[in-house]
């Protein structure tokens, strides 16, 4: 049976996937955000899963505003690198596990997730930039498969938190119902605290995105709790990405232990976080 | 807005009512993740605005770059950056627009730990 083996949060902030692609990861602006994921991608080097699942949001690049899917997930067996309006990332095509997919989508939708299904779909920062916080030399292909799971965080009304997080349990289940030998490493995506646009862009609450980072691990229900409101309030209008960190949570057993996490101000307008858990098994 | 999307000063909370203002201008600023579209709006932005029927004050925001009146008007900040990127401006130039400030204090600002809200 498939088992989740294990699950990294981490923030997809462009301008991080940008330093890579240029170069620019001993600048002394980049230095300390990269030398903070050394550790973790050392350690998940030494663990490379079959699949990852990549819980993200697309940025009004594959998914257009006629269509707002609160739940997707991926079915094709490879998905383009999206041209977001400066070109495409220098990175591999990512390469999809299609039978996998079509096991998710069905064990979810038994479990009254309705999800849409994407058959066609370039991939943007939201997923490269977390797979690069992974893998950072990739060479011609990823290490592993992948299945995207999309997540409406741009326009209101966005899924409960609470609802993320049960859709992560839904989805852990899905995984390790699947009748294969796959080991699973699930990536939740997006955060830390940040506001783009308006009166109050540039935002960044620590105090926040520190509690987030230890309650993630031990009590997400705390996180489940909070509203729609309260997200867009303290992390700020894209800050709510972070209730994608709850799928992941979810979809991890109950017992899991803290490898590594990291924690950066700024990655151009956002806080950079990141944190990596081992599956120890239910 | 819709009467129940929460108001939280200061922020722009982009809902299913500013989808259907913004459509257009959306959709156009959207448009510019493809390369023939860029070069075909950079040719004469006036028809290109036209052709993707935006309002008098959605075309004029867009001819003028009033990038907060582009939001005000239903711009997405994910559609409207695509446009601040054709121009070779970066989501810190548009910030230090939010907030009155310069691209270099605004930069500071974040390196500095960002702006905090009580």
């Amino acid at each position: 049976m498939a088992e989740v083996i294990w699950g990294l949060a981490t923030s997809h902030v462009p301008s991080i996937g940008a330093a890579m692609d240029h170069g620019r990861t001993e600048d002394p602006y980049w230095k300390p955000l990269f030398d903070g994921y050394a550790p973790a991608r050392e350690w998940m080097a030494r663990r490379t899963p079959d699949v990852a699942v990549v819980v993200y949001n697309d940025h009004a690049n594959a998914v257009d505003m006629s269509v707002t899917p609160t739940f997707a997930i991926g079915a094709a067996a490879s998905y383009d690198v999206a041209d977001e309006g400066w070109g495409s990332r220098p990175v591999p095509t990512v390469v999809g596990a299609p039978e996998f997919s079509d096991h998710l989508i069905e064990s979810l939708v038994d479990s009254a997730f309705d999800i849409t299904v994407l058959q066609d779909l370039a991939v943007d920062h939201g997923l490269t930039v977390p797979l690069s916080v992974y893998c950072p030399d990739p060479g011609e292909s990823w290490p592993c498969t992948v299945v995207p799971l999309l997540v409406n965080v741009i326009q209101y009304p966005q899924p409960t938190a609470a609802r993320c997080l049960a859709l992560g349990k839904a989805l852990g289940e899905a995984i390790r119902s699947f009748p294969e030998d796959l080991k699973v490493a699930v990536f939740g995506t997006g955060g830390m605290s940040h506001q783009l646009a308006g009166a109050r862009a540039g935002l960044i609450n620590q105090d926040f995105d520190r509690m987030y980072l230890d309650a993630i691990e031990h009590n997400p229900e705390k996180l489940a709790a909070l509203t729609r409101e309260d997200y867009i309030r303290e992390a700020g209008s894209e800050g709510i990405e972070l209730i994608m960190w709850l799928i992941m949570r979810g979809a991890l057993g109950p017992r899991i232990r803290r490898v590594y996490d990291a924690y950066h101000v700024p990655a151009s307008n956002t806080a950079a976080g990141m944190a990596l858990f081992e599956n120890l098994g239910t | 807005m819709s009467t129940s999307t929460p108001r939280i000063t200061g922020t722009y909370v982009f809902d299913t009512a500013d989808n259907r203002r913004g459509r257009a201008l959306n959709r156009l600023c959207g448009s510019l993740k493809d390369v023939g579209n860029r070069a075909e709006f950079s040719a004469d932005e006036g028809a290109y605005c036209e052709a993707y029927g935006l309002t008098a004050e959605q075309r004029e925001a867009v001819l003028s770059r009033d990038w907060t009146r582009m939001l005000e008007l239903g711009g997405s900040i994910f559609y409207v950056f695509k446009l601040a990127v054709l121009d070779q401006k970066s989501m810190q130039y548009l910030g230090g627009v939010f907030t009155g400030m310069t691209t270099e204090e605004f930069t500071q600002v974040l390196k500095a730990g960002g702006r905090s809200f009580g």
